[in-house]
């Protein structure tokens, strides 16, 4: 959702006043009230927002830019936080196992200028491949992570957490979850900081990883991670809420909002943090409860690391470690565990909700694509994009999904194995290609891999809800960049064959297709057309059907294209098909595939059939 | 509104992605903080502009914990689209939620999967006339047939947004205010008619339908299509292998055999389109397709 420019004046005007945000917009106004300097992201839900709403900041406070992916963007903050300045890297949690590699060696470093990662889970996996816990790699890693439960607190820890990190040359987590980073809720907003500059501070003993250095400094971080838990002991972001003694909840993050809901007499710790954790305070709480349940989400982090000190606490013996918390979840686990009475559940109305699964636009550039690729019985590697959609009926022409960029070496794995009969393709979209797809293709160059490599370039990071990249020619903030020439980088990989074709000429493509998988070794095909929702909502005069010549054979319902439905005509039984005029957006793949030639432009001055 | 001394006002927003759920959250949202209550808003996108499903939960008082709304505790459920209102229905206050929802139906792809003779949409079927027996206050209005009346359907859900503000306690200048603010300049008018016609429209009684809405209605015909007995013919000295119907058959139910001869290999998927039948370029495909009648029926039996 972009702002309105008034918004965005008031914004950076820093006033006092209270006003809704969500969580990520918060987190963006943290960092920058915290005197941040540089931001890099890789885009991906739920965190996209974030690096959108800090490139809204005015550019002379601040650097903001897309990464190419989520290690890269952690490099770039390591640089900037190297130089001397405040610094921001931000990605959902699959991004963090891609930048895994540089937080690992950069926690022993620390920090020059603070730096704060900015990780979003997604519990209940709304939009992602699988629901890790990110406060595990806080453990791994040796950084403190610090977890809002709202906004407000966003914006808080946001700005705590540089501060934190330059004080104990540490790296900071800031771990928000998909219902904190999309709710929106008001927030007191304060004014820019700036901190004093630091220049390069020329330490090879510090900056330099090699192994004599590292042996110094793993000590050292595990020194630094003492005095930060005994910093959280007394800090005033952990908070106890004295209630009713026979039951004691230890909770952090969104839950605890859930349990306020659900059991709002009982005695809470809130925790700001699940690492590291303040000991003594969970003691003492401990002792001033007759019975203590741990309420977190996912992994039982909190609780385990509780158990290690010795105490008594129950958790995921009521509670799921899987999927999203909510109120309903949180009062049934406290009625398992008998401390509140069981809610009553009263459904009033007992039907089953009709499916209505997320589907590609109509006029999607992929539709075509997975056409042929059915058309053609190929064994498709998939990976991440809206194109995953087409997974599903009816397209139902993905065989497999893994993460970001296992496509091409998933279709290297699959030919080398030698006993697959179908045509191994490989499809990844434009963005994905640039995140993480080029070393694979250099691999199967390389190893000479017979595969097909579909590279499905929509001109922009479309699921995310567009986002530019290094191959759409423009900035984060809008300004002209070099494009990446995708046939000029295959060939100079050592691809072959490589061939542009037009998303929207179903039998070029399809020819194409064909000839790529006759050839042998890797071969190219670009599907090149614009995403029709970003950066402009692309709508062309939409088409109509003859309901005198359909037939109802409903080939072009195969393309699941939202704009075509059932007509009220029928033909030997079977619903004609109709378009809406309002969805279409003209891209004429279904009257390519029409067998009888009954779709056709809705002529000048005509009105819709 | 019911009176109530604690616990926060919830209002749930649904509809498909690209209707504008989230702009009739924010909406609702701006107001109540405008009217000094603390408010939160819950969406979750991603998939939204996927033609998904979407929801936002709204949630006002003097204290709001939980950003979501437990289910059975909605005051109000809004519903730009009425198989999405039926979806989330359970999440109403079991007595008095009160149910306002759009007859206008927007029918996803999957719904037209069965090509079977005589299928119809696997639309939500219950109709605005059995809900309103099952809900203490309903509206079940024609808000885009409104809107489009007035020259914009975009304006829909300030329809909606009208009928709602029947049930909160917000002045009607207050909501206009902030209606005002969200929508593009030029169509101010619009959306303030938008506004008072759905207002006006729910002012008129506690539980509404519009019988003019859609085919959504009790009485609505249904045609009837007997079953069929579909025979397909290959006649394979005439099938060259060229596969054309096995990659273009809708239903994937055709093969290539052993001996690259076309065969069906799945005949209970036949729906009989013959779709095989016009592409075969060699003419070596027959479908016919034979009303079973009741003989026949007692005959299989």
């Amino acid at each position: 959702m972009n702002q309105p420019a008034a918004e965005l004046s008031r914004n950076a005007r820093a006033n006092s006043r209270a006003r809704p945000m969500t969580g990520n917009e918060a987190i963006a106004r943290g960092a920058w009230e915290a005197g941040l300097r540089v931001a890099a992201a890789y885009p991906g839900t739920p965190s996209t927002e974030i690096m959108e709403n800090l490139g809204r900041f005015p550019a002379e406070d601040l650097h903001a830019q897309w990464s190419t992916n989520e290690k890269t963007a952690m490099d770039v903050a390591i640089g900037a936080s190297f130089a001397g300045v405040r610094a921001m890297a931000a990605m959902k949690h699959v991004g963090l196992n891609v930048a895994a590699d540089a937080l690992m060696s950069f926690s022993y470093i620390g920090v020059n200028g603070g730096l704060v990662i900015a990780i979003c889970d997604d519990p209940g996996i709304h939009s992602s491949q699988n629901e890790q816990d990110s406060r595990v790699f806080a453990g791994f890693a040796h950084v403190p992570v610090l977890e809002p439960s709202d906004a407000q607190e966003a914006l808080d820890f946001t700005r705590h957490a540089f501060e934190m990190s330059e004080r104990f040359d540490t790296p900071v987590m800031v771990r928000a979850t998909t219902r904190l980073s999309h709710t929106r809720s008001a927030v007191e907003v304060g004014d820019r900081h700036e901190p004093p500059v630091r220049g390069f501070d020329e330490n090879p003993a510090k900056n330099v990883m090699i192994p004599g250095h590292a042996r110094q400094r793993h000590p050292k971080v595990l020194e630094r991670i003492r005095l930060v838990a005994e910093e959280m002991e007394t800090s005033a972001l952990n908070r106890v809420e004295m209630g009713d003694s026979r039951v004691g909840i230890i909770t952090v993050g969104v839950p605890y909002a859930y349990v306020k809901e659900a059991m709002p007499e009982a005695s809470v710790l809130k925790l700001a943090s699940s690492y590291p954790l303040p000991e003594r305070l969970i003691r003492d709480f401990c002792q001033h409860v007759e019975r203590v349940l741990v309420v977190e989400e996912l992994e039982p982090i909190i609780e385990n690391a509780i158990k290690v000190m010795g105490l008594s606490v129950e958790g995921k013996e009521w509670f799921p470690r899987v999927g999203e918390f909510s109120p309903e979840v949180v009062r049934e686990g406290l009625a398992r565990a008998g401390v509140i009475d069981a809610p009553a559940r009263k459904a009033a109305f007992g039907f089953a909700p009709m499916v209505r699964p997320p589907v590609l636009c109509a006029g999607c550039p992929h539709t075509s694509c997975y056409m042929a690729l059915r058309a053609l019985d190929a064994r498709v590697a998939g990976d991440i994009g809206c194109y995953t959609l087409a997974s599903i009926e009816p397209l139902r022409s993905i065989d497999t999904t893994v993460s970001m960029g296992s496509s091409i070496a998933n279709a290297i794995g699959m030919v080398k194995a030698g006993i697959e009969t179908r045509p191994v393709v490989a499809t990844i979209g434009d963005s994905t290609f640039l995140h993480s797809g080029i070393p694979p293709l250099i691999d199967a160059v390389y190893n000479g891999a017979d595969i097909t490599v579909f590279l499905l370039d929509n001109h922009i990071t479309a699921m995310t809800g567009g986002q530019d990249h290094p191959a759409t020619g423009k900035t984060l903030r809008g300004d002209d960049a070099p494009r990446v020439d995708f046939v000029e980088l295959v060939k100079s990989l050592g691809v072959e064959w490589v061939r542009r074709v037009d998303s929207y000429d179903m039998a070029t493509m399809l020819r194409s297709l064909r000839e790529a998988i006759e050839h042998k070794g890797v071969s190219v095909v670009i599907s090149d057309r614009p995403c029709v929702l970003d950066p402009v909502k692309i709508k062309g005069p939409a088409l109509a059907v003859d309901q005198e010549k359909c037939i109802a054979c409903q080939s072009c319902m195969n393309l699941g294209c939202p704009a075509l439905t059932w007509s009220d005509g029928w033909h030997e039984g079977r619903h004609k098909v109709a378009i809406d005029p309002d969805a279409c957006m003209g891209c004429t793949l279904c009257a390519q595939i029409c067998p009888t030639d009954s779709i056709a432009p809705i002529a000048a001055g005509a009105g819709a059939a | 509104m019911s009176s109530r001394t604690s616990g926060p006002t919830n209002v749930l927003i649904v509809g498909v992605g690209g209707q504008g759920v989230i702009m009739v959250s924010k909406v609702l949202a701006q107001l109540c903080q405008n009217q000094g209550h603390q408010v939160k808003q819950s969406e979750v996108h991603g998939m939204a502009k996927r033609g998904g499903g979407v929801f936002s939960h709204v949630r006002f008082g003097a204290q709001v914990w939980s950003p979501t709304i437990p289910e059975g505790e909605a005051d109000i459920l809004v519903a730009l689209e009425w198989a999405e209102g039926l979806r989330w229905i359970n999440f109403m206050k079991p007595d008095s939620g009160i149910f306002i929802a759009d007859c206008q139906r927007i029918v996803p792809p999957f719904a037209c999967r069965d090509r079977g003779r005589g299928a119809e949409p696997a639309y939500a079927p219950q109709t605005p006339e059995e809900i309103m027996e099952q809900v203490s206050t309903g509206y079940a209005m024609d808000a885009t047939g409104m809107a489009e009346r007035l020259g914009n359907a975009r304006a829909a859900n300030t329809v909606l947004l009208g009928a709602l503000s029947t049930a909160l306690d917000f002045a009607p200048e207050a909501w206009l205010e902030v209606i005002e603010a969200f929508v593009p300049p030029r169509t101010v008018e619009i959306n303030r008619n938008a506004f008072l016609e759905g207002r006006a429209w729910a002012m008129a009684g506690s539980k509404r339908v519009d019988e003019t809405a859609s085919g959504l209605h009790r009485h609505r015909e249904v045609a009837r299509h007997g079953p069929v007995n579909t025979v397909v013919e290959i006649i394979d000295e005439w099938c060259k292998g060229c596969d054309i119907c096995v990659k273009m058959c809708p239903e994937r139910c055709l093969r290539l055999d052993g001996r690259l001869v076309a065969e069906l290999a799945l005949p209970d998927l036949c729906t009989g389109c013959r779709m095989c039948e016009l592409l075969c370029p060699d003419f070596a495909i027959r479908i016919t397709n034979t009303a079973v009648t009741d003989a026949v029926t007692e005959a299989a039996q």
